[in-house]
C-alpha cells in the first residue's frame, strides 16, 4: 500500500500529490468525525442505562417472585379415625359431611403429635393443640373433602401432604424470624424449634407448588393455600372477548378506512378520534364500562365478560392502527395489479393485500391482546379488582358471566394485603404474567417471521 | 351509433375500438389532461409519446378507468368502447377492465407463484371450468408473454423472484390470460433489456391480429417499429394524431417535430 503510494509520489508518469491530499483529514472533517464519535458514544450510555434498569427489574421479580412457586408442606399419616367422623358407622354422607373442618382438629392435632413421637422430637407445649398452628387452616378442609370423596377411607390412616403454615412457610424462606416472631400471635419461636427438628426429620419438606400456579385465591389469613390459576381463567375468558370481537371489529374498521372510505374531512376526523382513543387512559374505559356495560346493560358485575367488553374498547384503537399502518405498508402498485386483471376492489383487498398485511395486523393484535392481559385500572371499576376469586367456573358460559378476577386484578390484589406471604405471591403471580407476555410477544415474533414475504 | 361505425369501416379498414371526446382530466386543481379526442381502432397498435409529465400514463388510466382508483383525480368528457360511454353509471369499472386490460410502468407481479399470477385473472373471470383448462390457459398466454421457455420448469416458483424484464413479461402474460380486447401497455420496456424488448415487440405485433392494443413508450424507435398510428402528446394537449410513418417523417406540428428531433421532451 505504502508502496504504491510512494511509487505514485516519485515516478515520473503519476501525477503529484494533489495540495488537499484525502489522506489528511481537514479540520471541518476532523470536528464532524468526532461529533459522530460522541454521538454514538451517548447512544451506548443511553442503551447501557436502559440494560441497567431491564436487568435490574428482571433481578428483583426473579429473586422475590420465585419463592412463591415453592412451598412448604408437611407429610403426615392422618389416623381417620372411625369415633370422631362417623359415630353411627353406617358410612351416610349426609351424616359424614356433618362433621365441620372443626371436627377434623383434633385428628390434625393427633397425627402431629403422633409424627413427633415418632421422630422423638419433645414438644415444648403443654397443650397439645399448639402445634396445629404450625399446619395451615386449609389441612383441615384437605383431609375433609378426601374423606367426603371416599367414606370408605373411614377407619384407615392416610398419608397426607398438607400445607405448614404461612409463618413456618416464610421462617423456611427467611421472610419470618425468630425476632419478629416476638411481635406476632400465631406462632412462638418453640414453634420454629419443632419445625426444624420436622424438617431435619424429613417431615417437613418444600417442594414445588402447582396450586400456586393452579389453585384458586384464599383468604386474607390463608396465603400458603392461595393461587392464581382462577384468575388465570378469568384472564383466559376475557381475552377470548377481546380476540373475538376486536380482531374482526379492528380489521374491518380498518380495511373500511384504508380500502374503502373516501378521504375527506369526516374520514380525517376519525383517523384523528381514532389515534386520540389509543392514547386515553384505561381507566377511562373501565368508568365507560361501568356505566354502559353494567349500569345500563345490567351485565352481571365482576364478569370476565364485562373485562372483556371493557378490555375490546381498550384494544381497538391498538388494533385499528397496526392494522392500517399494515395495510398502508403494502404497495399501491399490487392493488393496481389486481384491479388491472379485472379484480373488484374487495377482491383485490381479500385475495392479495390483507393476505400481505397479515404478519403487521397478527403482531398487532397480539400486541394488543398483551396490554389488554396486563390492564388493571379498568378491572378496578368492573369490580375484578378485590374479589376473591376461590372457585373455578363449571362451564364455558359461568367462565364468561360468573364473577372472576383476572391476573393482574389477582396480583394488585394480593400486593393490597396485609401478609407479607401475599406480598411475595404478588412477585410470583408478575413472574406468571411475564411469562405469558413473553410468550405472546414470541408468538408474535415468529407469525411475523412465518407469514413475511418479499414483494 | 352503429350506423356511424359502419359508415367508418367504408372509409377505413379497422372500426374504431375506443373513441374519446373532449376528455378532460384534473388532480385535485391540476389540469393534467386538456381536451383530448382521439380515436383508437380496433387490431392496430397504437403508441402515445410525448414527454415526461405530459399525461400518456394519465390518459392511458382513463381508457380502463383505473383513474377511479385515485382519489383527487377526476376525468369529463366522454369515452365510447365499441360505442358505448365507459363512465356511464351503468358501467361496472371490474367488468370493463376485463375486456381493457393493461400492463403497468413497473412491473407488479403478485407475492404468488408464477402459474397463480397468471391463473388469477381467468379464476376470477370463470374463464376455466378445470384445472386441465386453467393449465392450457397459463400456459397460453405465458407462451405469448414470451416467458414460457424460461418459467416452465418453476411454475410454483414465486413471480417475485423473477428479474424485472422477466416480471415484466409475467404481467404481460397475466394482462393477456384474461382474453382482453384491449390491451393497455404504459412503458412496458422500460425494465428490459433489448432482447426481452424485441420479444415484447414481437409479441406486441402479434397481438395486434386480435386485439387493439396502446402502447405509451419513450423510444421513437421503438414507436416507429410496432405501431401503425402515433399520438403525440404535449402538456396535456393531444398534439397530433395520426399514421405512425407520417408523424416521424412528415410532422405537421412543429411541437411534434421538435419532440422527435430531440429539441424538447
Ligand atoms: N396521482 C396523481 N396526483 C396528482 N397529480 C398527478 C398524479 N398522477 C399524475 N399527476 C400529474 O399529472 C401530470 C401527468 O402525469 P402522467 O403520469 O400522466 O405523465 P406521463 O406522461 O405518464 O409521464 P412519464 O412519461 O414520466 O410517465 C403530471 O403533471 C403529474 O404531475
Ligand atoms: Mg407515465
Amino acid at each position: 500500500m505504502t508502496d504504491l503510494t510512494q511509487d505514485m509520489g516519485e515516478g515520473a508518469s503519476g501525477p503529484a500529490r494533489p495540495a488537499n491530499s484525502i489522506f489528511a483529514q481537514d479540520a471541518r472533517t476532523k470536528r464532524r468525525n468526532a461529533a459522530e464519535r460522541r454521538f454514538r458514544m451517548y447512544g451506548v450510555i443511553a442503551l447501557g442505562i436502559g440494560l441497567v434498569f431491564l436487568v435490574a427489574l428482571l433481578f428483583a421479580i426473579v429473586r422475590n417472585g420465585t419463592p412463591a412457586f415453592t412451598q412448604t408442606f408437611i407429610h403426615l399419616p392422618v389416623e381417620l379415625s372411625e369415633a370422631k367422623l362417623d359415630k353411627n358407622g353406617n358410612r351416610d354422607i349426609e351424616q359424614i359431611k356433618k362433621v365441620s373442618t372443626f371436627g377434623y382438629k383434633p385428628l390434625i392435632e393427633d397425627a402431629v403429635a403422633r409424627a413427633l413421637e415418632e421422630n422423638g422430637i419433645a414438644s415444648p407445649f403443654e397443650d397439645a393443640g399448639d402445634l396445629t398452628d404450625l399446619i395451615s387452616s386449609a389441612a383441615a378442609a384437605q383431609i375433609r373433602d378426601l374423606v367426603i370423596a371416599n367414606p370408605d377411607m373411614i377407619g384407615e390412616t392416610v398419608e397426607f401432604r398438607v400445607l405448614a403454615a404461612s409463618r413456618v412457610d416464610g421462617y423456611f424462606k427467611g421472610r419470618v424470624t425468630r425476632e419478629s416472631l416476638a411481635r406476632d400471635k400465631n406462632l412462638d419461636a418453640e414453634h420454629l424449634d419443632v419445625a426444624d427438628a420436622l424438617k431435619d426429620a424429613g417431615v417437613i419438606e418444600r417442594e414445588f407448588n402447582w396450586d400456586f400456579i393452579l389453585g384458586a385465591d384464599a383468604s386474607e389469613s390463608r396465603p400458603e393455600q392461595a393461587g392464581i390459576g382462577v384468575a388465570m381463567l378469568g384472564s383466559f375468558f376475557m381475552m377470548l372477548v377481546v380476540l373475538l370481537l376486536s380482531l374482526p371489529i379492528g380489521v374491518a374498521a380498518s380495511i373500511y378506512l384504508e380500502e374503502f372510505a373516501p378521504q375527506n374531512k369526516f374520514t380525517d376526523l376519525i383517523e384523528v378520534n381514532i389515534s386520540n382513543l389509543a392514547a386515553v387512559p384505561s381507566i377511562v374505559f373501565g368508568i365507560l364500562g361501568l356505566a354502559v356495560f353494567i349500569q345500563f346493560a345490567n351485565l352481571p358485575q365482576s364478569a370476565p365478560l364485562v373485562g372483556g367488553l371493557v378490555l375490546t374498547l381498550m384494544t381497538l384503537p391498538t388494533i385499528i392502527i397496526s392494522t392500517r399502518a399494515s395495510l398502508k405498508a403494502v404497495p399501491p402498485s399490487i392493488r393496481d395489479a389486481a384491479l388491472g386483471v379485472g379484480a373488484s376492489k374487495m377482491q383485490s383487498v381479500f385475495h392479495h393485500v390483507l393476505p400481505l398485511a397479515m404478519p403487521g395486523i397478527l403482531t398487532g393484535t397480539i400486541i394488543g391482546l398483551a396490554q389488554a392481559l396486563g390492564e388493571t385500572a379498568p378491572l378496578l371499576l368492573i369490580g375484578m379488582v378485590g374479589y376473591i376469586a376461590s372457585n373455578y367456573p363449571d362451564g364455558i358460559a359461568s367462565g364468561f358471566l360468573d364473577p372472576n378476577s383476572a391476573m393482574p386484578a389477582q396480583i394488585y390484589e394480593w400486593a393490597k394485603r396485609a401478609d407479607p406471604a401475599y406480598y411475595e405471591r404478588a412477585w410470583g403471580g408478575i413472574i406468571i404474567l411475564l411469562v405469558f407476555l413473553m410468550t405472546m410477544n414470541i408468538i408474535a415474533i415468529i407469525l411475523r417471521r412465518r407469514f413475511e414475504r418479499r414483494w | 351509433m352503429n350506423d356511424m361505425r359502419i359508415a367508418e369501416r367504408a372509409v377505413d379498414v379497422n372500426e374504431t375500438k375506443i373513441s374519446a371526446r373532449k376528455v378532460q382530466v384534473y388532480y385535485g386543481d391540476t389540469h393534467a389532461i386538456k381536451d383530448v379526442d382521439v380515436d383508437i381502432e380496433d387490431r392496430t397498435v397504437t403508441a402515445f409519446i410525448g414527454p415526461s409529465g405530459c399525461g400518456k400514463s394519465t390518459f392511458l388510466r382513463c381508457l380502463n378507468r383505473m383513474n377511479d382508483t385515485i382519489d383527487s383525480a377526476r376525468v369529463e368528457g366522454t369515452i365510447l368502447l365499441d360505442g358505448e360511454d365507459i363512465y356511464d353509471r351503468k358501467v361496472d369499472p371490474v367488468q370493463l377492465r376485463a375486456k381493457v386490460g393493461m400492463v403497468f410502468q413497473k412491473p407488479n407481479p403478485f407475492p404468488k407463484s408464477i402459474y397463480d399470477n397468471v391463473a388469477y385473472g381467468p379464476k376470477i373471470h370463470g374463464l376455466a371450468k378445470n384445472k386441465a383448462e386453467l393449465d392450457e390457459i397459463v400456459e397460453k398466454a405465458l407462451r405469448r408473454g414470451a416467458i414460457w421457455d424460461e418459467v416452465k420448469d418453476r411454475l410454483q416458483a414465486p413471480g417475485t423472484g423473477l428479474s424485472g424484464g422477466q416480471q415484466q413479461r409475467l404481467c404481460i402474460a397475466r394482462a393477456v390470460a384474461t382474453e382482453p380486447e384491449v390491451l393497455l401497455m404504459d412503458e412496458p420496456c422500460s425494465a428490459l433489456d433489448p432482447i426481452a424488448t424485441a420479444q415484447v415487440e414481437e409479441l406486441i405485433d402479434e397481438l395486434r391480429q386480435d386485439y387493439s392494443v396502446v402502447i405509451v413508450t419513450h423510444s421513437m424507435q421503438q414507436a416507429a417499429r410496432v405501431s401503425q398510428k402515433t399520438a403525440f402528446f404535449h402538456l396535456g394537449h393531444l398534439v397530433e394524431y395520426d399514421e405512425t410513418g407520417k408523424i416521424f417523417t412528415n410532422p405537421e406540428d412543429p411541437r411534434t417535430e421538435s419532440y422527435i428531433t430531440g429539441r424538447i421532451g
